[in-house]
Parts: C-alpha cells; structure tokens; sequence
C-alpha cells in the first residue's frame, strides 16, 4: 500500500487513491471540493479549490511536481509528500480562487434558499475576503425551471458539471447539459425541456450552491430553522432512506442523507423527495447528525456537550 | 427565413453525411457530428435552429442536448438566423496591426449597422472574429470558406458587391 | 541562404498535385520507411534528428512517440494538430496550402512508426478551404497506392481522413482536440491519463502539429544525423517562423535554427526591416501567448551576445529578460504601437477563447480584459495595473489546461517590461488616441 505524507501526517492507502479521498481517510486539513463527488464517476479537477502542492513526488522520483495539482484528481504514490495547508503558496491559490469563484456570484444569500448548507458560504467563509475587487457588471441569466420541481438560478452557478453527471450517470435520458462557452457557459435544455425521470431530484442535492433548488421548499423557511430528522420507508426505486426537514410538525422537504463531507450517502427517488411529506410516510430515526460548525445546528439537539464553554452557558 | 422549410438533407448531402460517418468505427458516430453540423449550416439557411440540431441528433443517433452542447460551443455555429452573406473580419492583434479596427468601421458605416447586426435586406451581416491564420496578410475578412486579405476599403467595396450581385442572380434564377 | 527541407520546392508548378510532388522527390521517404525499415528503426531516425514539437511546448517528438502505449491491444491513433489559431501563427495553413503532399507524406510514415491503422488530420474549421486540397490530395495519393490496403506492398495499411473543428482555440491543446475529434465541446482533459496511454476514444493517441508530421519526411530521406546537424544545440533543423506585425515582409520564413533575431527582423531575406522606416520597440517572438519583449532584450541576450532564434537562446534568462520561441508566430511592433492596447486585444481573445471548465480561467479571463479596456481607455487607475498583475498571477499554474498561462504570460510580460506606458494610460485619461490608435506621448501630453 503506498505511503503518502499530508501535512506531516502519514498515512497507509489503497493504490489509486486520490490525494484527497487520502486526506479524507487522515481526517484533518482536508482540502475543499466544490466540483468533486466521490460517487459522480468523472467529477472533480474543475473548480480548483483543492489544489495542493506535492513536495516529492514519490520515493522512486522525489522531484517536486512544478505546478500545484488538483488533490481530487491527482493519485498519491508511494513516498509522496504533500503540502495542503501547511503552504503558504496553497493557500494564496485558493484565496485566488475563490475570489474568481465570487466575481460573477451575486452574493444574494439572504434570499437563496441555499444559504445556510451552501458549500460556497462556507469556503468564502474560511478563504474569502471580505471585499471583492471586481468593479464590474456580474453576468445574468434569467431563472429557469428544470421541470416542474426544480429551478435554476443559473447566476448562482460555478459550473462544477456535478449535475449533468448526476443527469449522465444516474438517468438514461440525458436532456440538460452546458450550453455556451466561457464565462457565459451554463446549464441549460436549450428548449425548455423537463427532466422527466425518477433520480433528476438528486441534481438539487448534489448542487453545491444554490444553483438548482427544489421548488416545492423555495421560500417556504431557513434552513437554519427546520429540523433535520433521519428516516427511511420501504422503497422500490431507492433505498428509502432520506433526511425530513421538520418545521413544527410540518414536513417542508425531503433530502438524501449527507455525509460528512456534504455528499449524498445514497441517492434518492424522486417518489421519496417529492410526495411523501407526510410523518406517517416515514418510520422516523431520530434526528440527523449535523455538524456542530453548522449554522442549522443552532437551537438544536445535538448538544455540543464536550465543550466546557457552552456546557457552562447551558446551566 | 420565413417559409418554413422541411429539415431534410438533399441527396448529396445525405451521401457526404455516409462518407464522413465512414471515416469513424461504427459505434463512434457522434464524432461525425462537427462535420455534419457544418454540413447542415449550409443546407438550412447558414444557422442551426432546434429543429435542425434535433434532425442531426437523430441521424447520428445521440441525445438532442449533445448537438446543443457542441453548437454553442463552437464559434462558427451559428445558433441565431444570419444574412445571405456573413462577413467575419478578423480583429486579433496582428490585423489590428495593420488597420483592422479601420475596416471593421468601414464596414460598419458603408452597410449602415454595427458589429452582431444584419442588413435589412437581410443581405450582410457583420461579425468580428479571433484570429484566423492570416496575420501576415492582413487586414482580413472571411466569407463562407473564402479568406480575403490586404484588404482596402476600395477591395471591401468591389467584393462586397460582386457577392452581393451574385446572390441577387441566384435568387432570381 | 539558409537551407530549405520543407519549403525547398514551394513554387514549383503544380506543387500540390501528386504529380507535381512525384517529380520534386515526393514520396520517397514512404518508399524507404515502409521497404527498408522497422517502425522501431523510423522512431530512432525521429530520435537521433532531434526534433522538437513545432507546435508550441518544443517536446522532443521522437520521447513523445516512445511513450505511446503499444502492448493495450487497443488501436493506436495518430492525429495530426492542423488547429492552427495561436494569434501571430500562420505557417501550418501556407504548408498545407500548397505542399499538401508533404504532411500526408509525413502523416503514412509517422503512422507507420507509431502502428496505426487510422489516422486524422484535426483542423480548424475556418481553414475549410484546406480541408478540400487535403481532401484531393488524400484522394490522390489513395488513388497511386500510398494509402489504404497494402501500401506499396509492404503488408501496411493506413486510412488518414480530415476532420474539421469549428471555430475553438482551445481544441489546440491535445486533449480538448481529442474530445473534438469525438463530437463533444473541447473542454480540455485532465491529466493523467495521457494520451498515449489513454487518448482517442480510450486509445492510445499521439497528437502532433504540422510542421513536426511534415519534418519526418526530410529526416527519414536524409537521416536524423543530417537534419541534426542544421541548428545550434537542442535546437536542431529548420523551422517555420510566421512573420506579421509592423514589417516589411510578412509571411512565412523557413529558417535554420540558429540565425540572430536582429538578421531575421532587418535582413532582407526575412522580414526586411521595419514598416515606413520607424524603429523597432518590441516583439512577440512566439505567437501571442508568450511573453512580449522590448527591442533591447530582444536583440541581445543578458551577456551582450546577439539573441538568436532558437528554443534555448529566445527563453535565456527565464521570463525576466526573455520569452519563447513557442509556435514561431513572430509578431513585430514599431514604435508607434500601442502595448496597452496590444494587451488589451489579446486579453479579449482569451477571454473569447477560455473554455469555461476551470473557475481562474473562466472567470480571469473576463476580469483581465475588462480592468485593461477601462485602463486602455481611460477609466483605469494606478492600482489596476497591480490588481491585474494579481490576477494573472493567480491564473498561471492554477488551470487545468495551459491556456491559463497562455492568458496571464501576455499581461505579466506587458506590465512587467512596459509599466510605463500603463501608467501613462492612468495619468493622462482625457487624451484621445488617434484614429489608428498609436502610441504618441508627445502628442498626448501637450493636449492635457
């Protein structure tokens, strides 16, 4: 098994895999990915959040790699050492890189339903600056409908292609893809066509920001105050197990369960997403586990018992 | 165009269509598709509408949004109707060099419209383009497959009337 | 004189037919390679020449033929790079143009080296009109037996057929070529795989420029060793450099690697000297994504000796003081010319010409034009002109694809040898150009 070194900390992983997928494995300083999606066959290299610097670039050819490389794309060898967060050079990359994510974002996040689980607030959050140097007019594109049940706010977009492999890999009737070249690219069905199949739901919850959302939820609350609850039900297209987002007693909408890094555990029908928010659709689990970090974790049940600090505001 | 015209390749474009399809492994047909698009912009008015984009998906057996992935992408697509004769004048440093801005103004002021606009007659239009492999003979403009270089303005006028005339001819004819 | 192996017998009558071609020696390499030689013994010739890549990067073309897969079991593939779109380069198109023998030429016996039972000539849509004399010279050299089954009754057989692109810059880079070639956007790959592992349809795929499939011909006819011995080290042969800009001559020049910049510009074999008897202020000596240098750096090399037009000699001192001798697109600029607007125009055609896969790309691209149209046209300020060496900075190394750098060298390079006339646009925003926007401080400072 090839050893590769992340930020000093080494680690054992299978052949083939990815600089990223190992830092996942280590646990710690894991570089960001806005475009990569371990289950979407193809994805990642795209949106340049994960570079990193590779340092040596195996035990049989110790030359440094001379550009920095994409972690979710590039595989470790035996004896690498890699730089994520522990270079200066990375971190002045991806500052770079998402301010060019946010030249043409409209930063509209108090109206986006996104806001709140948006993997870009987050990034922005950690690496961005809080002035944008772009003086100039952002591109627009006109909201779309994708179907009854999804709209795009192509404005929102960073063209990480996640949903047009969702629509490649998980359908077999592709209609939706990326139209037009450049800074104007974007995801499009050209002639207003619906994506009528039972998985097209999951381009919502693969969507790292608020580019496609689901119209059955727009506007109705804040992420931040619904409740995530976990629950399953017998399905004959997919495993049936979802998250319900709770508001009082009230069920606003149903997603795929994520895992630690944001990704769907398990992709879901469009049955299970759409028409059943009904309780007793549901035999319910027991609420989701959210991240203590997270913004939808306020006011809420998991408590963060191991910090003495809040411990002390709680009694 | 405002007859609506049937999307069917004419017999010898059909037949170039088999050739190039030949040129690839069977279960690779979709690599025909720059080329039959090309084809088709040229048999249907000089743009590709949906229904034409469709019409190739379905010879070449691939999903409509396929063609409408590659026609956007590519420059010479065009995915909006155009004038019976669509000017290209290269605008890239080495043409502006040598006056390319000036001809591009020319033009402009001579058809009485600006870059991106067609003539009412619905005769020319005007695009600007990116260097198109003629920088030691610039200024230049492309029309249909022909490069025309060193252009003057007195060279601008004599072209753009003798194509002019000679679309009137094919028209009446 | 210098000696010509590709443009030897370029106006010779009837250049471009097969038998126009036959009476010049055509087809003499592919009676040598495919009857007396192993595809081994063809790479090693290949080898020994020290060819590099015509297209741009200057990769040894013989390394980059023995790193193609041949135990897959799959078919290899041969393409041949005909995307000709640098901004500056325009020596393939003369090429094909009127010796289009040459490059099938080159194409039978490459294929033969590499194994391939097909190949492709990739070229820009634009150039539809060379389509049509490949086309027929394709038809030709089938029709003589040079192609298809049993070629020359060597048991080798070969197919080359033309594809089209459709108007993309980015299809130039091997990769986005590739996707090209099977119908899709040309949204360059990312590496690895390589291509010679895994490239056309999965295949093992080798992607060459023009200029480097037809210098096969000159170097199996004669032997590496021979066309080794033309050039100065690493450099070795003849190239083809696209002269344009501000000159008297413009065209398409084969030179021997090795002749000073100063003969190529003022000789008058060459460029003849510049336009209208002004002076020379710089020059873009590798087509528009390598770094422009002022006349002085260009002329001479940091230790005083003349600068000569070769791969080592045009990149001494790094991008500092020097540049690329990149795809020989020699762009000349008199001292009327405007380097800011230069700037601007070139920023645009990446702008234009960015694919919109990788985020500093798509979104860089656009932001750098824009900061140079308000600066060239005076809306910019002092701290734009940091703002866009910031920008560029943040593209290069960052993309997926080299038009990243392709985009950021122009700037860095305008900014970091031409600082003064950006600062010269900020301070003086009220003047007008004039109508053929030159670059006259004189004028512009007595108007404000």
């Amino acid at each position: 098994m090839p050893k590769v070194t992340i930020d000093d900390i080494t680690i054992d992983v299978p052949a083939g895999t990815t600089i990223l997928e190992a830092a996942r494995m280590i646990g710690e300083n894991v570089p960001p990915a806005m475009c990569y999606y371990s289950k979407l066959k193809g994805s990642g290299g795209k949106c340049r959040v994960c570079l990193v610097k590779v340092t040596k670039g195996s035990e049989k050819d110790p030359r440094p790699m001379p550009k920095l490389v994409a972690s979710c794309r590039t595989a470790v060898m035996d004896g690498m050492e890699v730089k994520n967060v522990t270079s200066p050079e990375v971190i002045e990359a991806r500052k770079g890189v998402v301010e060019f994510l946010l030249v043409n974002h409209p930063l509209d996040c108090p109206v986006c339903d996104q806001a709140g689980e948006c993997h870009l607030q987050d990034l922005s959050y950690e690496h961005g600056a809080a002035k944008s140097r772009y003086e100039f007019k952002r591109r627009t594109f006109e909201t779309r409908d994708i179907g009854d049940k999804i709209k795009l706010h192509m404005n929102r977009c960073i063209l990480c292609y996640r949903c047009t492999q969702v629509a490649d890999q998980l359908t077999d009737q592709r209609v939706h893809g990326v139209l037009g070249r450049g800074e104007v690219s974007e995801i499009s069905t050209y002639i207003e066509t619906a994506i009528d199949n039972e998985f097209s739901g999951n381009m919502i919850d693969v969507c790292p920001v608020g580019a496609l959302t689901d119209k059955t939820f727009r506007f109705k609350s804040r992420v931040w105050f619904t409740k995530p609850v976990y629950a399953h039900r017998n399905c004959t297209k997919c495993t049936g197990k979802v998250t319900l987002w709770y508001q009082g007693e009230e069920v606003l909408r149903v997603t795929s369960r994520k895992d630690q890094w944001g990704e769907s555990e398990a992709f879901i029908c469009n049955e299970c997403r759409y028409d059943k928010k009904a309780t007793s659709d549901w035999k319910i689990e027991g609420p989701a586990h959210v991240d203590r970090h997270s913004v939808i974790s306020q006011n809420h049940y998991e408590l963060p018992f191991e910090l003495p600090v809040t411990q002390k505001k709680l009694q | 165009m405002t007859e609506v015209q049937k999307i069917e390749f004419s017999p010898e474009a059909m037949l170039e269509v088999s050739r190039i399809v030949s040129h690839y492994p069977q279960d690779k047909m979709k690599s025909a598709l720059l080329p039959v698009l090309h084809i088709a912009q040229n048999e249907f008015g000089g743009w590709l509408s949906a229904e034409t984009m469709d019409y190739v998906a379905r010879l070449l057996h691939i999903h409509p949004i396929e063609v409408y992935e590659v026609a956007t992408f590519y420059s010479m697509y065009n995915t909006k109707p155009v004038g019976k004769i669509l000017i290209e004048v290269c605008q890239t440093g080495p043409c502006c060099l040598n006056g390319a801005e000036k001809i591009v103004s020319y033009i402009e002021k001579k058809l009485n419209i600006k870059v991106g606009e067609t003539t009412k007659d619905n005769m020319f239009t005007l695009k600007t383009v990116e260097c198109l492999g003629a920088c030691g003979y610039a200024p230049m403009f492309q029309i249909g497959e022909t490069f025309y270089e060193h252009l003057t303005e007195e060279k601008v006028d004599m072209i753009l009337e003798n194509l002019k005339q000679e679309k009137l001819k094919a028209i009446n004819n | 004189m210098g000696r010509k192996l590709l443009l030897e017998h370029l106006n010779k009558a009837n250049i471009n037919t097969m038998e126009g071609y036959l009476q010049n020696g055509g087809y003499r390499s592919v009676e040598k390679a495919l009857k007396k030689m192993t595809p081994d013994e063809v790479t090693e010739e290949v080898k020994k020449s020290g060819l590099r890549g015509r297209g741009g990067a200057g990769f040894a073309t013989g390394m980059k033929w023995s790193f193609l897969d041949r135990n897959s079991g799959k078919p290899r593939y041969l393409l041949c790079n005909a995307d000709e779109s640098e901004p500056g380069t325009f020596k393939d198109r003369l090429l094909m143009e009127k010796i289009p023998h040459l490059l099938i030429e080159g194409m039978i016996v490459s294929s033969y080296a590499l194994g391939c039972r097909t190949s492709y000539i990739y070229i820009r849509g634009e150039y539809m009109f060379i389509l049509r004399i490949l086309e027929k010279a394709i038809a030709e050299a089938y029709a003589k037996g040079y192609l298809g089954e049993n070629i020359l009754g060597s048991g080798y057989s070969l197919d080359l057929h033309v594809h089209p692109g459709a108007g993309a810059y980015i299809c130039g880079e091997e990769t986005a070529l590739i996707e090209s070639l099977e119908g899709k956007r040309g949204n360059p790959r990312i590496k690895p795989p390589f291509p010679a592992i895994a490239g056309l349809w999965g295949c093992p795929t080798i992607v060459n420029n023009v200029e480097s499939i037809a210098a096969v011909v000159p170097i199996i006819n004669d032997g590496g060793d021979e066309y080794a011995k033309i050039g100065i080290g690493k450099s070795t042969g003849t190239k083809l450099i696209s002269a344009s800009g501000n000159i008297n001559k413009p065209g398409v020049y084969e030179i021997e690697m090795g002749i000073s910049v100063e003969e190529f510009i003022y000789s008058d074999e060459y460029c003849g000297g510049i336009k209208n008897n002004l002076e020379l202020k710089a020059c873009v000596p590798g087509g528009s994504s390598v770094p422009i240098l002022p006349n002085h750096l260009l002329l001479k090399m940091s230790d005083g000796n003349p600068r000569l037009m070769t791969y080592e000699s045009l990149s001494e001192g790094g991008f500092a003081t020097g540049s690329m001798l990149g795809s020989g697109g020699f762009i000349v600029y008199d001292e009327k010319a405007c380097i800011v607007r230069n700037t601007w125009n070139f920023a645009r055609f990446y702008h234009h010409e960015s694919c919109g896969q990788c985020s500093p790309c798509r979104e860089g691209t656009g932001w750098m034009e824009r900061v140079l149209h308000n600066i060239e046209y005076g809306h910019g300020k002092m701290e734009d002109i940091d703002l866009l060496w910031d920008i560029q900075r943040k593209i290069e190394g960052n993309t997926i694809c080299p038009l990243g750098d392709a985009a950021a060298w122009p700037v860095a390079a305008a900014i970091r040898h031409f600082r003064h006339e950006f600062e010269y646009h900020v301070k003086y925003p009220n003047r007008v150009f004039d109508e053929d926007h030159v670059y006259q401080p004189e004028m512009k400072m007595q108007k404000v």
